[in-house]
Order: C-alpha cells, then structure tokens, then sequence
C-alpha cells in the first residue's frame, strides 16, 4: 500500500511501486492538468512537486513525473496544478504570467507553473533566481522573453514573503497547504513500508524510467532514494562521505561542500535540470556508467573511493577502477554502492569542472573535465584529470596526470600535456560531436582549466 | 486583451485532445512503422502480435475500404505500406488493443521481412540520380545570363540549411467516435480540420458529411499539424469504421519524432553579381529541396522559397529554380516560413560572402540593394506600401547602430578570449496563400436570445490567439462587452470546406469573415432598435451592451433589442464568407499578384562568443516591426518573440541528423535541443514601426505568424562575424545550423 497526499487528497493506492508518477495522476487519478510532453524528463510539461517532512519542516521540490516511481510518493506531498489553484481566481504566479503574456498554446504552462510554485515555497531563496526554477521547462510558443518577465515580477513579489502563512495570505498557494505538515504526521504513523527484494533497485529513476518506463511500470520496484543509510553528507577527519542516494540538489545546497568548492553552483548548473538534480542521484549517475556522466567526471577527479555493500560484506573500491569498459563497471549481484568519499583538498590544491554541450542548460556533454591540481612554488605537486565523452567510459588520464607530476606550471608544460592527453583519448563520431571536435575540444578544456585555475601563469592566446 | 484561454491554460484546465474524457469501450492505437528507409516488404507477421491478450485487431492496408491514399498536393504517399517502404518511420500497420501498453507489448512482437534497397538521405543526391517529387519550378526576372557578363564583381557559393523538428509540446493525435449510421465524428489534434475530414472520408470510402472533425486547440502546431494530423486521424477513424468502438491514438514522443517530416533542409547553389557601386544587377539561384519520400507540402513549400528567394532587395536580374527532391526521409513538411527561411538564407549568405570577398561590412551591399515602392518582384507583383526602408532606417536610428558597431569593434579590440558579432536582418514576406484559391474563409455567428453571443471560424487556436482576435473583432463590432462572445470549438458541421490555419493569413481570412458577419447582424438589430426608439437607424449605436441615440446611452440594452429581434422573427444568426480581393497568379506564367500585402521588419542580432570553448550566447535581438496596426500589441509581441526563438533555434543549436541508412539519430529530446531559457537570447526589444497600416489585413492589423521566425537567419551571421574577428583564416561557410561544434571548429580553423 503506497500512501501519500495528492494535492488535498489522501491517496491510499495498491498500484504497482513501479508505475509511473504521471500515469497514476493521469489515468488513475484523472487529473489532467500535468501533461505528457516527452516521457524522458527533457521538456517539463509533467513537473509536479513533492513535499517531504524534514525536521518538522515540509521541503517542497520540483520533479518530473514521467520518471519517477509511484512509490516514492509514499509519505510525501504531491502537488499538481489541480493542487496549486485557487478557487475561483488565478494565484499570483499564474495572475503575473497572465498579466505578461506567458502563455500561448498553454501545454507547457502548467509545469511552468508548478516549478514556479516550487520556487515560492522554498523557504530560502536566495541560491537560485525564479527563472532557474523553470530551467527543466522548455516551451515552443513564447521564446522565453515573456516568461522571463513574469518570472522577474515574481521574484520581486517573493521578496515580501516570508513564510508559509505570507505565501497563503498573498494568494501564493491554497490554504490548505498549512495542514498538509499535520496531516503527513498522522501519514507517517500509519505508513507501510514498501517492502520487496525482487524488483529492479532504483533510487529516484531519471535514467531508468527513460529507457525502461514500461517495463518497470509493472513492477513493485525496490526504492532506495528514501534510505537514510544511504543519504547525508558528512566531512571528518579531512574525509568527506556522501551518501550514494544523495541528490545533486543536495550537493549544491550543501553549506560545507559549497566552503569547499566556491563555484559548485555554477558547475552543478550545468548538470541538467532543477527538476532532475532534484531526483538525480550520486550512485545513478555511476551505475549509469554513461563515459560522459557529469558526476562520474566530477568525482574521478577527487580521486575519490566507493563504499559498497552486500548483505553481508562492505567493501571499498577506488573510484577510477569502478567503470570498466562501456557500460561496464565493477559491481557484483547483490551489491550497492552505499556512498563516496574523498581527501578534503589542502590549500594549495584548486578543483575546476569544465562542460560544452550543444545547449548549455539540460543537455549531454559533448565533452565534460573535471581536474584537481595542487601546485605548490610554481610546481604541480598532483594532477587529477578526469574527462568525459573521449573514450568508453569516464575516463581518469593516467599517463597526463603521472607526467604533470612535479612539472613546472607553465605554459610549455600545458602544452607537452595536451599532446599526452590526446594520445590517451579515443573518441567516436556520434551525435554530440565528430572525433575532430571532441579532439579539439578536449584541448580548449584542458587549456581551461589552467586558465581558470591560473589566470596569473598561463593565459589562452599564450597557449598557441 | 490577454489571451482569452491564459485563465484555463495556467490552471490546467485547458482541454487537449489527450484530456478528453474518454468512453469506457474506448480501444489505444499504436502505429506499427518501417525499421528500414528503403526497400520491399518480403513478409511480415503479426500472428504473435495477434495473440497478445488485449489486442484487438491489427490494421493493415488491406483493411482500407476506401482509397488507400493520403497525399494532399500529389496522390503519392499510402496510409500504411503496401509492398514498398520508403522512409524509416513510415506506417505499415495499425495495432488496436485494449491499452496502449498492450499494443505496446504487440508492436514489438512484430516480424518484418525487408529486402533493403539503396537510401538517399540528401537532395544533392536526389538529384544526381534523377529522383524528383514533380518537375522543378522556375520564376525569372530580366536576363542573368546576359547582365553577369557586366558585373564587376560576381561570386559564387554553396548552402546548407537543415531541417528542424518542429517541437509541438503535444505530441500528434486523435480522438475518433462512431456516431449512428456509420458517422464518426473525429477529434484531431490538426491545423487542417478540412484535410482531415477530406481524407478520411476518402480512405473510408464514404462520402465527407459522414465525418465530423472538431479541434477545440493545438499544444502547438507550427505547420507540423497542417498535413501532419491526417494519417494519425484517419488510421483511428479506419478502426473506428471496422471494429464500431472509440479509438484513442496519441503518439509518443519518439514515435511522432520517427514518423513525421519536418522542416526541409536545402542544398543550394547560388551566384551573385555587383557593379562598382555594389548595386547587385543578378542573382542566380538553385535550390535543392530534400522532399523527403513524398510530396506532402513540399511543391507548394519550393513556391514560396522561389517568392522569397530575394528577401528584401530588389534585384533587377533573378534566375531561380527549385527541384523538390524526392529521399528516403519522413515526408518533410509546413514549417512557420513554408520554405521562405531557406530562399532569405541563401540570399543573404550571397550577400555575405560578396562583403567578405570586398572586404566590407555586409551591411552596405543589404543597404544599398533594399526594396523601394514599385520595385518589381521576380515573380511580377509590383511592390507597393512598402516599409522596408522604413523599418531599416529606424532600426539604425533608434538603436544606434552606429554606436553598436563601435562598441563591437572596440570590444573585439580589447578581448582575446571573448569576441562579439553583429548582424542585420531585414525581412519582407507575403501574406495569402500562393495558391490563390485558398484565400478564403467563414464564420457562423450566432446571437442567442439572452444576448449572448457563439462565433465559430474555420480557424485553429493553437498558441497564436487567433481565437482571442476573433473575440475582439466580435466584441467590436457588435458594440458588446467580451464577456458577451464565445469562440466555439473549429467544427466542420459549422464551417465547411476551410482552408488550413496557416500561411500567416488564418486571422486576417476569417477575422474579415467575422467582421462581415457581425456587422449583418448589428445592422438588423439596429433596425429593431430603430423601431423600438421610433429614431432613424444612423443615429443608432451599440456600445459595452447598450444602446445609444445620438451619442446619448439610453435605457435600452443589448439585450432587451436581441428580445425583441426574437419577438419580431429576426434572423440572429449569419453565415459570412470572405475570399481576399485582387490577388492571383499564373502558374504557366510563373507571374501575378500572389499577395495581399508584405510584412516587413528589420534585426540587429548581437553575439558573444566565448573563444575558449566554442560557446556563444545572443546578447541582444533589437526589432522593428511592421505589425500593420496591430490590434493586439501584447500578442502580436509574443508571436515575434516566439518566432524569432524558433528562428535562432533553427540557425543555431537544432540539428537534425539522419545517418546514412536513413535513421533518425535527433531522435529524443536528449539529442534533438530546443532553446531553453537560458538559451533564449538575453535582450530582445521590439519597435513597432509607425504605419498607416494596410486595408487588407484585418482592422489594418498586419499578420504576424511567420514573418518575424526568419530574424532569427541575423544569429547565423553575427556568429560568423565574431568567429572571423577572431580568426581571420576562418573560410566563411553557409552550413546551417551554427552549433557550439562548428563555431569551435571555425575558431581554430588553420
């Protein structure tokens, strides 16, 4: 029995843990205001929130129902657009994209909408603007300018709010939002467990229900986004341990992390969607074993270790050695990545993540480097490099790091480097680039990353 | 007036095709395509397929009681493949079960037997094989031959544009219920309710006023429902004719990836002469269409590249011809701009090429060649009322170009890692269909007897707000407030024999329609209001639902005159037709007067690229527009804002690739990108330019739909202008569109 809130509605459903979120509110629920654009979690129409109690105090998140399991709703509060009206007026995010023109064929608006409303319910918002809420919305009609007006407007309007009470007064969200705290507590008590060892394990299913929506709707899956074991982020010993269920959200808004890498913002803004950080997971993104996952690329360049786990045994794996050939990686039946750690960099050690798709925002990469380099009086002390998209699997440049060693930071050093790392590389043609370009682009990033790193020693025209 | 559906469409509650309550007996359709681009069927069997539980019938051509045909210009394309396929994507069978999923389980128990037979995927190889849709279109001006023999300067060039998903966020699809007697009424997710009615009735084999097509709105169209809709719609309605039960088809967003065209991709070769003053005396052209397997839209789509093959200059010397070349990919179809795009982009790469032959800024040739009133257009309608010159001089004086271009220059200066590109993009485009028999439409208004007031048009709301200009001619013109007037569903029991929403035209055609019938009407109730007040009937008006004599409001209402137009038998109801005036063209000829009007405009896109990795944003898009008098600023603004997305979308980042085997490898929305928000450009202002308007459209109110997508053609050249400040090796290319990968390539380019 999968129990969870529907807008203002208690849901208590024996449907399948595997279906789908969208189907279960579309068909089953016959609400049909989140609409199917995509199936694959690229285009938005489908966004609904989910509300979960966090110490006492309800999260709400923007998410992609197309793919996300149906069990995950268990214990939580999903909001669709049905759930975001007012009675008998628009609420204020839909009065001001009204009032801008921000709607024209209006399939894409409701998930505009919910995303915003995600927006406003955020407690703080100062990490991210209202128009990045809606960067897993894609609309054909509008060309965004409006959109981004009412978004602007709302922003401002949020300014004044801060609480949940303020959001209800203003006409932000429906009053009954106020009792759903009281009314998942009293769900909680009454929740059922999900239990089953049989069904495909998935964390939160932004790849999986992408390729295998349709088996996995018949299935009661085994949910492990949820597990707390699994999830947290914690910093001992100069150790930092992520959980693998840890999201990439998480990660972004994540104080001590945030301490440790200035611009994880920035970086982590590249990686997908709002909607899809928000589910996205550590340990998917590894298992994925896709050659240009962002944070397969990211924690390879930490020199990070798995912790990985069966009914009876832990055991710990560096990182590097996890993905073995395509789509292959070292990980037995039974087992699960549990989490990831990494060294705390020392001072002299700077960390840069570099990624060129074909669209900046919510997109694969055509090539995706990460590097951490500890120089120390002008020497490179270590060199970290991992890059994606160049070769069968997210690949760490042994042969350029090794050589890095001890070199001196210059240009001439840069330069011998790059011809090490294109003889280790080995990209294909394929439809996020030709072997020439993910070549040269390879290059551009490495040269990047010592720009950036180094703007003081190496600058790009002194690099030709 | 806000767009009469933002209420419902922000709550949810806005119905698409795939929100229609459904019957309870209602079956799911799944399409059954082509794995192969080419070749014979040798077997194929569905007897697994069959035994699934839950299926009810698969559905093949042999099925069809009809004519197993669907093509709309040319009678060239089957519903479902017979003994040949011809494109990967192409329909062979239609699996009917009791859910999606289950027909879903059938489909990929289907066994299919090919013996493959060679695949064209380009229109350049089309054409070195002598594989045509029909005979190439020609229209010339003067004499080329002769004049580029005096040319001081004459170059010649190659170009590329691809094609572009079009991107509905709904997806195709259909709804179709029998009624008694064998009716079936169809609910279709179209832009051409008419061309759905039409071929299902032919596929059925009965006569077209057995069905009924109804189109409440489109989660987008963009031409890709103009032809697009039919076979979905009529492969439910095949099934709804044998099996007597609802049939449900909504395709799946990788399905309706596969199986439909797109925008055409062009391969064209072009040569352009000058004289010393940079005057270009000839310009000759060839494109090459990629049709895709068959004609759908195509024929008429090279039309209109050959009528917008000089965008917005007059050359007194143009040879232009257009093959429509016949290949191994989805039948490629209507899209915002219906082939004008791919015509102004050759133009305009000419342009730039012979600026960066001279050495100048492509912006002197654009200027010194613009079209002047009763310039002659290759295809013989003489221009008049033009405001392209008019738009350029404003664009340039109220956005300072001249300050622009310095700030570029400085800014290229100054930054080695990050350069700037700026562009012009002037924009002239005729409204009306070419095809002059399409310039029509009606509309059915009737005032019911509490006053209230039904309209219902042979136009499909899909984003534009057509329906909301409808409601404001309605209210207008009856005096009414509008809250008074309803627009109805676009039903073909209420209005017949219409042409498609498209070609900019579909508010200016049935907008007049309205008019014309609104103002029947207002005319009898006047009458009755005349005899109510015992005044004469010029002193009469209706204004915000009352009645005023005199200019004086009396306390006489709209409604109390609809009651006593009831009592005295008045007809409350009317029927208009529209058709638009002075247009035709000669087809033997290649010569007329195809247009109403020109819509006219001018850009300046301005880029950032950052050196390092290949990446660019737009910084800026400054328009001037000719939006006529626009009788709904906010709307129209958005229809130029959204074009213009699509537009740079189409010349940047969109980039369909088929691989040689015909196989559409942009086939998810995880390798096929759109502009996202980020990726919209970060400034865009728009000036409407001060006319006086043109009687032809709409309360003077200019169309709007297509025009402004072909700003978007400035992106590719600011681009290309910031890769050459750059590196001045870089060897200028027309191979659209201008992705990250290409512009990195270009950069360092030896």
């Amino acid at each position: 029995m999968i129990s969870f809130i529907l807008n203002n509605q208690t849901i208590k459903t024996t449907a399948k843990s595997g279906m789908t979120l969208l189907d279960f509110i579309r068909e089953d629920q016959q609400l049909k205001g989140t609409k199917i654009g995509c199936r694959e979690g690229d285009c938005g129409a489908c966004t609904v929130l989910v509300g979960s109690l966090e110490n006492d105090r309800l999260i709400y998140k923007s998410i992609t129902s197309c793919i996300s399991p149906l069990g995950n709703a268990n214990g939580k509060h999903i909001v669709t657009i049905e759930g975001v009206n007012l009675e008998e007026k628009l609420n204020v995010a839909q009065q001001v994209m009204a009032d801008n023109y921000a709607t024209q064929c209006g399939f894409c608006t409701p998930g505009f909408i919910v995303s915003i409303t995600g927006h406003a319910l955020k407690q703080e918002n100062t990490h991210s603007s209202c128009s990045d809420s809606v960067s897993g919305n894609i609309c054909r009609c509008t060309g965004y300018k409006s959109i981004e007006k009412a978004t602007n407007v709302i922003e401002e309007l949020l300014k004044k709010v801060d609480s949940l009470e303020v959001l209800v007064a203003k006409g932000f969200v429906p009053a009954y939002f106020k009792t759903i705290p009281k009314k998942l507590q009293q769900l909680q008590t009454s929740k059922h467990s999900l239990q089953t060892t049989e069904g495909t394990i998935i964390a939160n299913g932004t790849d999986l229900y992408v390729r295998h929506a349709d088996r996995l709707s018949l299935e009661e899956v085994q949910l492990i986004g949820d597990d707390t074991s699994l999830k947290g982020i914690e910093i001992n010993n100069g150790i930092c341990k992520i959980g693998a269920s840890t999201t990439v959200t998480e990660i972004a808004e994540n104080k001590d992390l945030n301490k440790l890498f200035p611009k994880l913002k920035s970086f982590l803004k590249l990686v997908s969607s709002e909607q899809i950080r928000n589910m996205g997971t550590l340990g998917g993104n590894f298992v994925n074993a896709s050659p240009i996952g962002d944070m397969s690329i990211f924690f390879l360049a930490l020199d990070s270790t798995l912790t990985i786990r069966n009914k009876s045994n832990t055991r710990e794996l560096a990182f590097k050695k996890f993905h073995q050939n395509y789509k292959k990686y070292d990980l037995q039946k039974g087992e699960l990545i549990t989490c990831i750690s990494f060294k705390i960099p020392d001072e002299n050690t700077k960390f840069n993540f570099e990624k060129v798709s074909k669209r900046t925002h919510l997109d694969i990469a055509s090539v995706n480097f990460a590097c951490r380099i500890s120089v120390l009086n002008k020497k490179i002390n270590k060199a970290m490099f991992s890059i994606g998209g160049v070769a069968a699997i997210p690949k760490v440049l042994e042969k350029t790091n090794q050589f890095l060693k001890g070199k001196e930071l210059t240009k001439q050093t840069v330069k011998q480097a790059e011809v090490l790392l294109q003889s280790e590389i080995s990209p294909i043609d394929d439809v996020r680039g030709t072997i020439e370009y993910k070549r040269l682009l390879a290059r551009q990033l490495f040269f990047a990353h010592f720009v950036e790193l180094y703007p003081n020693e190496i600058n790009l025209s002194s690099l030709f | 007036m806000k767009n009469i559906d933002s209420y419902t469409h922000l709550r949810g509650e806005s119905l698409f095709v795939d929100d229609i309550m459904v019957r309870r007996d209602t079956l799911y359709g799944l399409v059954f395509d082509s794995p192969k681009a080419h070749g014979k069927i040798i077997s194929v069997n569905y007897t697994k397929a069959e035994t699934v539980k839950g299926v009810v019938k698969i559905f093949t051509y042999k099925d069809i009681k009809g004519e197993n045909q669907i093509g709309g210009i040319i009678p060239d394309e089957p519903l479902w493949a017979e003994h040949e396929v011809h494109f990967q994507g192409m329909p062979i069978a239609f699996i009917v079960a009791k859910s999606e999923a289950i027909a879903k389980q059938a489909r990929a128990l289907i066994e299919i037997e090919i013996e493959e037979l060679p695949v064209i995927t380009t229109a350049r190889e089309a054409k070195e094989k002598g594989s045509f849709i029909n005979a190439p279109r020609s229209f010339n001006l003067g004499n080329t031959d002769k004049v580029f023999e005096n040319c001081k300067h004459v170059f010649s060039g190659t170009v590329f544009s691809n094609g572009q998903e079009h991107l509905y966020l709904e997806t195709q699809g259909t709804y179709a219920i029998p009624m008694e007697n064998g009716n079936i009424k169809v609910i279709s997710s179209t832009q051409g309710p008419t061309s759905v009615q039409k071929i299902v009735a032919q596929v059925l084999g009965v006569a077209m006023h057995k069905i009924e097509v109804d189109v409440t709105r489109l989660g987008g169209g963009f031409g890709g429902k103009e032809d697009q809709a039919t076979p979905w719609a009529v492969m439910a309605a095949v099934a709804v004719q044998y099996l007597k039960k609802p049939v449900k088809l909504i395709l799946n967003r990788h399905d309706d990836l596969r199986m439909t065209g797109k925008r055409h991709p062009y391969d064209s070769t072009f040569k352009i002469g000058l004289d010393k003053d940079l005057n270009i005396l000839a310009y000759q052209v060839e494109f090459l269409q990629n049709s895709g397997a068959a004609a759908d839209l195509s024929p008429a789509i090279a039309e209109r590249t050959l009528f917008h093959a000089t965008n917005s200059y007059y050359i007194p010397n143009v040879n232009s011809i257009v093959h429509s070349c016949k290949t191994n990919l989805p039948p490629n179809t209507a899209f915002r701009g219906f082939g004008g795009p791919q015509g102004m982009f050759v133009i305009e790469s000419a342009i730039a090429l012979a600026a960066n032959n001279l050495g100048i800024d492509k912006r002197i040739i654009q200027e010194k060649n613009l079209l002047s009133e009763n310039d002659e257009f290759p295809y013989g309608q003489i221009a008049t009322k033009v405001e392209m010159k008019n738009s350029w001089h404003t664009a340039l004086k109220h956005f300072n170009l001249e300050k622009l271009e310095k700030e570029v220059e400085e800014f290229n200066k100054e930054n080695k890692r990050f350069k700037k590109g700026l562009s012009l993009m002037p924009v002239t485009f005729g409204i009306s269909f070419t095809n002059t028999p399409m310039n029509h439409a009606r509309a059915l208004v009737h005032i019911y007897q509490d006053g209230s007031v039904g309209v219902s048009t042979g136009a499909v709301e899909m984003g534009q707000s057509v329906n909301t200009k409808m409601l404001q001619v309605a209210y207008e013109t009856l005096g009414i407030t509008p809250d008074k007037v309803k627009l109805e569903t676009t039903n073909t029991t209420r209005v017949a024999n219409t042409s498609p929403t498209a070609a900019s035209a579909t508010a200016d055609l049935n907008g007049k329609a309205v008019l014309k019938a609104c103002k029947a009407l207002k005319k009898r109730l006047i009458t009755v209001s005349s005899k109510m007040l015992s005044e004469r009937k010029k002193d009469i008006k209706f204004e915000k639902n009352k009645v005023y004599l005199k200019g004086k409001k009396t306390n006489i209402s709209w409604e109390k005159v609809v009651k006593q137009a009831m009592l005295d038998r008045v007809a409350l109801t009317e029927n208009a037709h529209y058709k638009t005036p002075i247009i035709h063209f000669n087809k033997t000829k290649e010569k007329g007067h195809p247009f109403a009007y020109h819509v006219y405009g001018t850009a300046i896109t301005e880029v950032s690229l950052d050196c390092m990795r290949g990446t660019y944003e737009i910084d800026a898009v400054k328009i001037v527009h000719d939006f006529g008098k626009s009788m709904n600023l906010g709307i129209d603004i958005g229809q130029v804002e959204g074009a213009l997305a699509q537009g740079i979308g189409w010349m940047t980042l969109e980039e369909i690739a088929y691989d040689k085997d015909g196989r559409l490898a942009s086939n998810t929305l995880s390798s096929y990108k759109i502009p996202d928000v980020f990726s919209a450009a970060k400034k865009v202002a728009i000036i409407p330019l001060k006319t006086k308007g043109n009687k032809m459209a709409i309360k003077k109110s200019k169309a709007v739909g297509e025009p402004p997508l072909m700003y978007g053609i400035g992106a590719y050249f600011a681009i290309q202008r910031a890769v050459k400040a750059f590196n001045p090796k870089h060897k200028i290319k027309f191979h659209s569109p201008f992705t990250p990968e290409k512009v990195l390539m270009s950069l360092y380019e030896k």
